[in-house]
């Protein structure tokens, strides 16, 4: 059975790496006829130079990272496709412990909630700016990346300027809590175990997560190159298959302990199984013994969490021209719009029965509750997906939105 | 060519060594921030175009199989490149080689140190001579296919947890 298809993929030591090491680990790659060869990296520009060149067929990649390539933001530009999304949410944004005491001097409170902590740390960035202290800083993975663009947004909406009024820096991962702990930075925005790890050191607190920020929001995608894809079109789908029964898997609550002990094994993430729990079970550790409820932390199966939005691609994009990346332009609209692939996910999983979505692209922030939707096959529930702010975003009304977005 | 090891305060060593070619290991973490570093004008003077000319996929290909990743000033001709790029190549593998020899030539005499100590184990407790002890060790890691560093690893940690009266 094995072997029919031979599927080399990158990923990088991160929790929503899960469907990827389930798929290998649990047998759904197997069962598809495939042999899965896992590569951790230490680099997402590795990750797509090694995409590029042919050492992986398919890798774990930043959700904006492939629109990115497509519109030649990035060296070494091979055209790549996203024919699947790999959950959903997943980031927290974590700060020192000395910018969290000085936040809750203003007002933050343990709740995570995104307006009233993003606001107080508004107010430290202004008493800082006046007492002539130094700009804080905030590190992010990637320039093209749901880090970079949840921080952003977060802050503008809070009336701060990230271009202006905090320093942004580009750290890997696995190197964020101890980049805190140096004091080289206030504060991140990264995927988990990476808030966890700061907050079980005593050196951090998370002070908001991406799934309050924007509910429901995409984070990483299966990158694929187009090249590849074309020319191995039943390899793809087998993939797609596995990987979406290792999502029903990771869905699952029976296995999230099974779950937890693969990610934290010395192949993936290598880390202690306890900082894996808080994100994957919904209960995360902000402080010391405290404790949030965040239901929809991460998720990697329900509401449609592994299909393509071009929606999803879109929003990227708006952010691309936001904080003047590329151009606002109907051709780049469309590259962002083309890079993602709902046909490709649809036509691997037409014939197993599962739930696939009526539209390729929804209205970002539409659903406040959790809402039934036309689907073929089984029911499908998607949202609530709402902005922290209250913003709408319509993906036939791009050019209306870009024109509404404030810098600052 | 220089090398740097330590990413603090890269941009403005950059900015003093104006080189025309950066090289930097695959496996290097800090890729990412460095990517960024070279588009951002700002922390970087030099205008530093992306990898080698896209259109040199065999360059990229050759780069990328030997684990380095090369950014290049923009406007350097291609011609000029390529010498650079070779140059690096062969410096970078050349360094990996070195690396791995001396990993090798390290474990190589961390095995023979732990054979000695497994002979002296067997001599004492046996009351072999060193010929027959290591003939025993030699014997064993043929019938089990193993190696005789292994074996002797084996029975060194045996003896460390059979307590006093072992050498370990």
């Amino acid at each position: 059975m094995s072997g029919k298809h031979q599927i080399a993929a990158g990923f990088l030591p991160l929790l929503d790496s899960a469907l990827l090491a389930a798929a290998h680990e649990q047998g759904f790659a197997e069962a598809e006829g495939i042999e899965l060869r896992l590569v951790r990296e230490n680099s997402w520009a590795s990750i797509r130079d090694r995409l590029a060149v042919g050492h992986f067929d398919a890798a774990h990649m930043l959700a904006p990272m492939p629109i990115a390539c497509n519109l030649g933001l990035t060296p070494l530009a091979t055209e790549m496709i996203a024919p699947m999304a790999l959950g959903l949410g997943g980031n927290a944004v974590t700060v020192s412990v000395a910018l969290w005491s000085a936040m809750r001097d203003n007002g933050a409170l343990d709740d995570l909630d995104p307006l009233r902590n993003g606001k107080a740390l508004g107010s430290v960035i202004s008493a800082r700016k006046r007492g002539g202290g130094r700009l804080l800083r905030f590190g992010v993975v990637h320039p093209h990346s749901g880090h970079n663009y949840e921080l952003r947004y977060w802050l503008a909406a809070c009336g701060v300027d990230p271009e202006r009024e905090i320093e942004i820096v580009i750290l890997p991962p696995p190197l964020m809590p101890d980049a805190l702990i140096a004091g080289r930075i206030d504060g991140y925005c990264v995927g988990e175990p990476w808030n966890t790890a700061a907050v079980s050191k005593g050196a951090g607190r998370i002070v908001t997560v991406k799934a309050a920020i924007w509910r429901s929001s995409p984070e990483k995608v299966l990158g694929v190159a187009k090249a590849w894809a074309d020319r191995n079109p039943e390899a793809l789908t087998a993939l797609l298959r596995a990987l979406y029964r290792a999502a029903e898997w990771c869905g699952s609550s029976e296995n999230l302990g099974d779950l937890a002990r693969i990610l934290a094994s010395t192949h993936y993430i290598d880390c202690p199984q306890e900082w894996l729990m808080p994100a994957l079970i919904g209960a995360v550790e902000v402080g010391p013994s405290q404790v949030v409820a965040v239901p929809d932390f991460f998720v990697p199966h329900a509401k449609a969490a592994t299909f393509p939005w071009t929606s999803h691609a879109l929003w990227f994009y708006s952010q691309m021209v936001r904080w003047e990346q590329v151009d606002a332009n109907i051709a780049n609209e469309g590259i962002a719009r083309n890079t993602y692939r709902p046909d490709l996910y649809r036509a691997a999983l037409r014939d197993v029965d599962v739930a696939l979505p009526g539209a390729n692209a929804k209205v970002e922030g539409a659903l406040n509750e959790p809402t039934p939707v036309g689907s073929s096959g089984p029911s499908l529930t998607l949202g609530p997906d709402g902005f922290f702010d209250g913003a709408v975003f319509d993906p036939d009304q791009v050019s209306a939105y870009l024109s509404g977005q404030r810098k600052r | 060519m220089t090398i740097i090891h330590d990413v603090t305060g890269i941009a403005a060593r950059i900015e003093e060594l104006q080189p025309d070619v950066i090289v930097i290991d695959l496996e290097n973490p800090n890729r990412d921030m460095l990517e960024n570093m070279f588009q951002l004008s700002r922390a970087v003077k030099r205008p530093i175009a992306m990898f080698v000319d896209r259109s040199d996929m065999a360059s990229i290909e050759a780069a990328i199989d030997a684990g380095v990743s090369a950014y290049v000033v923009d406007g350097l001709k291609k011609e000029r490149v390529k010498p650079i790029l070779d140059m690096a190549i062969i410096r970078f593998n050349a360094f990996s080689r070195m690396a791995r020899e001396l990993e090798e030539a390290r474990s190589e005499l961390e095995s023979r140190k732990v054979v000695e100590r497994a002979k002296g184990i067997l001599m004492k407790s046996r009351g072999l001579s060193e010929a027959d002890a290591y003939g025993l060790l030699r014997k064993t890691a043929m019938n089990e296919n193993r190696k005789i560093s292994e074996i002797a690893q084996s029975l060194v940690t045996a003896a460390g947890l059979l307590g006093p009266g072992g050498d370990a």
